[in-house]
């Protein structure tokens, strides 16, 4: 029996609107469809402060601030810190990685990815759903 | 040249200029040229010779090949070839975002229609547009790829302004020239970030790490 909230709000966040697309519609096809978007770090940052969203998925790579500083603030915030937070990125070498997992992240995936390393994630970071 | 053809040539030019002037008196050019190597006798050794004439072979060198980089017109790559490239590459990025919104669209519409189906059909439908999704990841992939390329012909574009600064005005570009790229500004113009060395983008497969790799670094 699952134990997630399947209308759990959720918000994506990369500079790409094709990936934005592609994440909300595979996460829709998951049954998740409380989703919010951000194009970068800083506009994230201001969503999670405004609305109490569940979960996380960002990119790394964006402009003013990126998914790393994102992170690193998100984890600095006493309100936020315990938000599960995946990295779904290019950034693919194994210092990234490992700096991503030193700064707080809940999980990793790197891009081009498919709807069952989504789904096992998400599954690894909520829970079964 | 031999010592004897260059007394031969001396003399021969010791007879026009008599035939020039009547009134002169060859053995009174003959005592200033005298005095003329005696006084660079005491300043020119053999090696100082030696060491002219190889600064005279080298600045022949260099204004031959400044001569055939001016030629080439490197000022055109700047002015013309690099910012053509760029946008060239630009309009990639834009084509296939485009077009991978068009397929979205496509997809949705099928998608919908794909609740109107049978269960068993609808799910065929389903896996096929799951496919498509991850399939439209190429975009976003594509689009670092080139973005990454855009900046190493920026880089190009500061190396051949420095060149054109070096060779001075006979190699001046058509535009005001800019300072080489200084690592305090991202390519759109903000600041550096604290991650600035972690940015390395997508890797070629040789050098990325697979999802598997990632996820034993996770336990």
């Amino acid at each position: 029996m699952s134990t997630v909230d399947m209308g759990m709000p959720i918000l994506i966040v990369d500079d790409y609107k094709t990936m934005l697309r592609i994440i909300r519609n595979l996460l829709k096809q998951l049954g998740f469809n409380n989703v919010d978007e951000a194009t970068d770090g800083s506009a994230a940052l201001q969503k999670l402060r405004d609305k109490d969203y569940h979960l996380i998925i960002s990119d790394w790579n964006m402009e003013p601030m990126s998914g790393m500083q994102l992170l690193t603030e998100v984890r600095a915030d006493t309100k936020l810190k315990e938000l599960p937070f995946i990295m779904i990125t290019a950034e693919s070498k194994t210092e990234n990685v490992i700096a991503a997992k030193e700064a707080g992240v809940s999980n990793y995936i790197v891009k081009p990815f498919n709807a069952a390393t989504l789904k096992t994630k998400l599954t690894a970071v909520l829970g079964n759903f | 040249m031999a010592v004897a053809a260059v007394k031969e040539k001396i003399a021969s030019q010791l007879q026009e200029l008599r035939k020039a002037d009547a009134s002169l008196d060859p053995e009174e050019i003959v005592s200033i040229v005298e005095a003329i190597v005696e006084t660079i006798e005491g300043d020119m050794s053999a090696v100082s010779l030696k060491v002219y004439s190889d600064i005279e072979a080298l600045a022949r060198y260099i204004n031959t090949a400044r001569s055939e980089i001016a030629d080439l017109r490197p000022d055109d790559i700047n002015a013309e070839h690099l910012p053509a490239a760029t946008d060239e590459l630009s309009a990639i990025v834009g084509s296939t975002e485009q077009a991978t919104n068009t397929i979205f669209e496509a997809v949705e519409s099928i998608e919908a229609l794909a609740e109107k189906m049978p269960e068993e059909i609808a799910d065929q439908v389903s896996t096929a547009i799951t496919s498509i999704y991850e399939a439209c990841g190429f975009q976003d992939i594509t689009g670092q790829r080139i973005t990454k390329v855009v900046t190493a012909l920026q880089k190009v574009e500061s190396k051949v302004d420095a060149l054109l600064h070096a060779f001075g005005d006979d190699l001046k570009p058509v535009d005001a020239p800019r300072q080489p790229e200084k690592k305090t500004k991202t390519p759109s113009g903000g600041p550096v970030r604290p991650d600035e060395d972690l940015m390395n983008g997508p890797q070629l497969p040789e050098d990325a790490i697979s999802q598997d790799d990632i996820d034993a670094l996770f336990g």
